[in-house]
């Protein structure tokens, strides 16, 4: 896709301090690439990781003919000049789940990215990640030749509490991801905020966009 | 223990290794090592920085691994960075990138911890997104 072909990756600002991530799950085709693609600087990467069993067969015996990896697209968002955020795309099926733990762990939050023809192929993920406390949204891939539902409809159809954000987005469109993470940023801002604001500063309200967010 | 089945999903998302190449090469830099485990290391996105100079001093007891690493490392990179751009899993960088660290060769700057409900951190996020 887009991205910058065989131009070298922008190196990260020296005083990066720490980095974010956030888990974009979702079945295979339904766009998590795409996704991460669109809103990252670098062309995005894969890194591998073998099956569950095989990295304790590969300590324990060198080699192992039927070996099996599992890739994670990810790419990358400076934020500021110390903040820089990664993105993972991650498959969400059960057998890929251990590598669930080290990407959800410690994790912002996870979108889960859906098409609306393949709802139930997402059951299992929600399900998985309200286990895990992990926050999370959904966005609704816009496929051109998929059927619009309502939100409210979708909502009910996947069963999320009501302060679970879901939007429509187009994973090609850089500004319609960025859409999507900002609305989990706020999200996760509303979850992290006490109640009555302990901070006496005036908060800066962040504009918010006209984004067909969660219809409640 | 059940190796999949490569015929179920030929998908992008994963793939059954053609052959044990990859496993074997990784065994050997790894020197049998792995970096897979209930507690990791590194974080995919612990970064890490080079120390000053150590990319460019030929360190005696490196392998060619180590010093791409710390030649990529010349500005601050994600661990998970490092495996694609080595062609490694993340299991086996993560145990090259520990000898770095070790060694003093490089130095780690961890993830924000807690960041989910730091609001401060939150709106950073924000803030950055907005200017993109």
């Amino acid at each position: 896709m887009a991205s910058n072909g065989s131009e070298p990756p922008p190196a990260l600002a020296t005083t990066t301090a720490s980095a974010l991530k956030v888990a974009v799950v979702g079945p295979v085709g339904v766009g998590k690439t795409t996704l991460v693609t669109s809103v990252s600087e670098i062309k995005p990467l894969t890194t591998e990781e073998y099956m569950s069993s095989d990295a304790d067969r590969a300590q324990a015996r060198g080699v192992d003919k039927h070996s099996t990896t599992v890739a994670m697209d990810f790419g990358r968002i400076s934020l500021s000049d110390r903040l820089v955020l990664y993105l993972f795309g991650t498959p969400g099926q059960e057998r890929f789940w251990f590598l669930w733990d080290g990407l959800v762990t410690g994790a912002l939050g996870a979108v889960v990215l859906v098409d609306v023809r393949r709802l139930a192929e997402s059951f299992d993920v929600l399900e998985r990640l309200e286990k895990r406390g992990v926050a999370f949204m959904v966005a609704v891939n816009r496929f051109p030749d998929a059927p619009v539902h309502p939100l409210p409809e979708l909502r009910a159809a996947l069963d999320l509490p009501g302060a679970v954000p879901i939007v429509y987005c187009d994973a090609r469109d850089r500004d319609s991801c960025r859409e999507v993470l900002l609305t989990l940023a706020r999200y996760l801002l509303v979850l992290a905020e006490p109640e009555p604001e302990p901070e006496p500063e005036p908060e800066p309200e962040p504009e918010r966009e006209a984004e067909p967010e969660a219809a409640v | 223990m059940t190796a999949v089945d490569p015929r179920r999903r030929p998908g992008a998302a994963h793939r059954a290794a053609a052959d044990s190449e990859p496993l074997a090469r990784t065994y050997v830099i790894t020197q049998g090592r792995s970096g897979a485990g209930p507690r990791r290391r590194f974080d995919l996105v612990t970064l890490i920085l080079a120390a000053a100079g150590a990319a460019d001093r030929a360190v005696p007891g490196l392998m060619p691994e180590h010093r791409a690493i710390l030649a990529l490392c010349r500005r601050p990179l994600s661990v998970a960075e490092i495996a694609a751009h080595l062609r490694l899993p993340f299991s086996a960088a993560v145990v090259l990138v520990g000898d770095l660290v070790d060694a003093g060769l490089a130095a780690e700057r961890r993830p924000a911890r807690a960041a989910a409900v730091d609001p401060a951190l939150l709106r950073e996020v924000i803030n950055g997104l907005q200017r993109l």
